[in-house]
């Protein structure tokens, strides 16, 4: 048992850690980066754009992906070390994960070789990037209840209808997009799944203002839009399997919640002082700063056991999969009482607050992150239908035409 | 990284796991909960027979010599089948005190026989209801002799020995001996028995350079696989049972009320697993972290198997709370287990004051 590398891991860390000190600025000590910091700075995207090159130039982007997909051919253990590595450095790289790690996987497992040749390399550098055109009003955690119209016309397929929740539609060239092209059968077998190309005529992109008053992301709506059959990833009718490969990358990553954890908790508590002195020697904080450290070590061994995994060369176990909800309820529970401790004064956002402000910022933003990627509750149904076998709910559409599926008020 | 057991300690786990399936089904510590036996000394005597009690005792001792990992392994595995023997008493606390702080020639009079089960061990500790305080202990030690009063301690009707703590340190006491008083208490959990122990002038063998605390932490980690093993073993049975019981025509473990309870005791024991595999690292490399790995294990050790137990209890319905079912086994051993070295507050406590005498650790968090 121990944490160390092998001498191959280390000399990939190496050299991971020479390209990142040539290229960006490390974060300092107890930096933590919201949004207002990060994706909402002006000049973000430039930014973003330009480390996203380097890193390709590198050979950092796709480390693990096979060579035949234009990736490096390591292992994922790689992949790992370089996302650790990258993490003590002040760079933006979330603004492109729905292209690299979402659509490229799925084209290049499902496209065709057209495709990869056309799609991979543009998305890698960041010349192009990508959203993600899934959801919609009627159809969320029920994805497979969608309802924009895939018709064929000619060579191309005319697509009308309305997605929702798409993160960087507005600055995205490309979506992935899953249509029905057929409402006679029952409702997974009639999709199919689509490269858009955004600048299409009949495409309206509207920013959806968050709770936090920014705009990450958007409704699309599709009138008469035209996609050209060379543009279908996978066979007519399979668009759920083909949107499955797109989910199993989006809910595999062992994703962290971005925010203030147990340390900025312990830098507040430190510097706040309550009824008998400062907030840190108090006996019911100290109870809750124990429990919030006990959690946040749990998720940090728990990713490590998920990486040693890795490191022999297997697959990461189920535990891998209680990240996400655990991390984000955490997120709410520790701003929650970061700013109960502030107190009368914690409604103040901006950077004349304790810690700069980061847990006001996360009390608007953090609502999200129970949401994206399957909710709380489609974790939870994940856990326990695939992890530890217990039955699906009984559906109610099973085996309905999808016509024929009741919807309540939406029709 | 491998943040992992070896595969050799994985098969000792394996064999362990098939063993106490065979040996220590629930009828065993319903046995001991149902009669006045105290506790399966049958079974003791085949643990030890295995060289489970020598596991962590060097081999110059007569033990096994396979290291502390091997006691984390085998404890989940105790902890699964809420083995009715008294192996924290005697492995984690009385051996490990020994083999810490022990002379040359304690260790070579007691820890073949604790190796050879022959003798059992037990540690003394608390004296009063509330929190553990080394400078409030009133036992005391004068001119060789122990004269004091133990609350409830682990096993004492039954151990042949005990290391007390007084606030000079840790002496060890042959119960069998002079001045020992020893009278059984009723527990929650009479599947492991606890005795009041009086001292009056007992002599003692004081063990030199002892630090209580080093011990209380060198004991958590084993405990908190113990607990591991059990709330996993609660784990299973709802998971079981939602899928056999069926109400309004389906198995109640379609339903989401029970779905995802049943997820987050998951989520529970996976957190305590990785903060235990911590502990275990800890101890098996003696790092400086120690303190801080034994708090968070045990904390969240203790946290999973109350939430787990009383969750097994729920899922089950009317019959959850019947004598008859297993849950309240687990529920009663769950929160015995947690109690034992002090409750989760203390430890709560404990990690927050080892965090501030060492910032640097909070960055890795």
């Amino acid at each position: 048992m121990d944490f160390e590398d092998t001498p191959e891991e280390a000399a990939f860390r190496a050299e991971a850690r020479a390209f990142l000190d040539a290229n960006a600025e490390r974060r300092k000590p107890g930096e933590v980066e919201g949004y207002r910091r990060g994706q909402d700075a002006p000049g973000a995207m430039e930014r973003a754009k330009d480390f996203q090159r380097r890193k390709y130039e590198a050979g950092f982007v796709g480390i693990h992906w096979p060579v035949e997909w234009g990736g490096r051919g390591g292992s994922p253990i790689q992949h790992v070390i370089y996302n650790q590595e990258e993490a003590k450095y002040d760079v933006l790289t979330g603004i492109f994960g729905i292209g690299i790690y979402l659509a490229q996987p799925t084209i290049c497992t499902w496209g065709t070789q057209e495709q990869r040749e056309r799609f991979v390399k543009p998305a890698m550098r960041a010349d192009e990037v990508w959203c993600q055109l899934f959801s919609e009003p009627g159809g969320g955690s029920d994805l497979a209840a969608l309802r924009t119209r895939a018709e064929r016309d000619g060579d191309d397929w005319v697509i009308n209808g309305q997605k929702i929740w798409n993160s960087g539609a507005h600055y995205s060239d490309f979506g992935i997009l899953v249509a029905r092209s057929n409402p006679d059968v029952a409702k997974h077998e009639g999709l199919t799944f689509f490269i858009l190309d955004m600048k299409t005529p009949g495409i309206e992109i509207r920013p959806i203002r968050q709770v936090s008053g920014s705009s990450h992301f958007n409704e699309v709506f599709f009138d008469n839009v035209r996609i050209p059959d060379s543009r279908r990833v996978g066979p007519v009718g399979a668009g759920w399997k083909v949107a499955l490969t797109t989910l199993m990358n989006e809910r595999h990553g062992m994703r962290d919640a971005p925010g203030p954890d147990v340390a900025e908790l312990f830098r507040l508590a430190e510097s706040i002082e309550l009824e008998d002195g400062p907030a840190i020697d108090d006996a019911a904080v100290q109870e809750k700063l124990a429990e919030f450290y006990t959690r946040s070590q749990g998720l940090k061994y728990t990713k490590f056991r998920g990486i040693t995994a890795l490191s022999k060369g297997q697959t990461p176990g189920p535990e891998s999969s209680i990240i996400k909800v655990v991390a984000a309820n955490k997120l709410q529970d520790i701003l929650s009482y970061g700013l109960d401790m502030i107190g009368m004064a914690g409604p103040t956002m901006g950077d004349s607050m304790p810690v700069a402000g980061i847990f006001e910022e996360a009390l608007l933003y953090s609502p999200a992150l129970r949401l994206a990627g399957g909710t709380d509750e489609i974790m939870k149904n994940i856990i326990a239908e695939r992890v530890l076998g217990l039955p699906q709910d009984p559906r109610a559409d099973k085996g309905l035409p999808f016509r024929d599926i009741p919807t309540g008020a939406r029709k | 990284m491998n943040f992992d057991f070896s595969d050799e300690l994985l098969q000792l786990r394996d064999q362990a796991r098939r063993f106490l399936t065979d040996r220590c089904p629930p009828a065993v510590p319903r046995r001991i909960l149902d009669t006045d036996e105290p506790y399966a000394a049958d079974l003791w005597r085949d643990i030890a027979e295995m060289g489970w009690t020598g596991a962590a005792i060097p081999e110059e001792y007569g033990g096994v010599g396979l290291g502390r990992l091997a006691i984390c392994v085998l404890a989940e595995e105790l902890g699964r089948a809420v083995a009715p023997v008294p192996f924290s008493s005697s492995v984690y606390l009385a051996t490990e005190a020994i083999l810490q702080f022990g002379s040359e020639q304690q260790k070579q009079t007691w820890l073949p026989k604790l190796a050879a089960g022959d003798v059992i061990g037990t540690f003394a500790l608390a004296e009063r209801p509330g929190s553990f305080d080394p400078a409030k202990l009133t036992a005391s030690v004068s001119n060789g002799r122990l004269t004091g009063m133990k609350l409830a301690v682990p096993d004492g009707d039954i151990a042949d020995i005990a290391i007390v703590a007084t606030r000079s340190g840790l002496h060890l006491v042959d119960l069998n001996g002079a001045g020992v008083t020893r009278e059984p208490v009723a527990t929650f959990d009479p599947t492991r028995s606890h005795a009041r122990i009086s001292f009056s002038a007992a002599p003692v063998d004081t063990l030199p350079n002892a630090d209580i605390r080093r011990l209380l932490d060198y004991a958590a980690v084993p405990m908190a696989f113990e607990q591991l093993g059990l709330s996993q073993a609660a784990l299973d049975m709802a998971n079981a049972y939602a899928k056999e019981r069926y109400a309004f025509g389906r198995p109640i473990g379609s339903f989401q009320g029970i779905k995802h309870k049943i997820a987050d005791m998951y989520i529970q024991v996976e957190l305590a697993r990785s903060n235990a595999y911590y502990g275990a690292w800890a101890v098996h490399t003696d790092a400086a972290e120690l303190p801080v790995a034994a708090c968070v294990a045990r904390i969240a050790a203790c946290e999973a198997g109350w939430f787990v137990t009383k969750e097994n209890i729920q899922t089950h319905g009317g019959m959850g709370f019947t004598w008859q079912m297993d849950c309240h086994l687990y529920y009663r051993r769950a929160k015995l287990l947690s109690l034992a070295l002090g409750g989760a507050r203390e430890w709560k406590h404990r990690l927050i004051s080892e965090l501030r005498a060492r910032n640097t650790l909070l960055e890795a968090a």
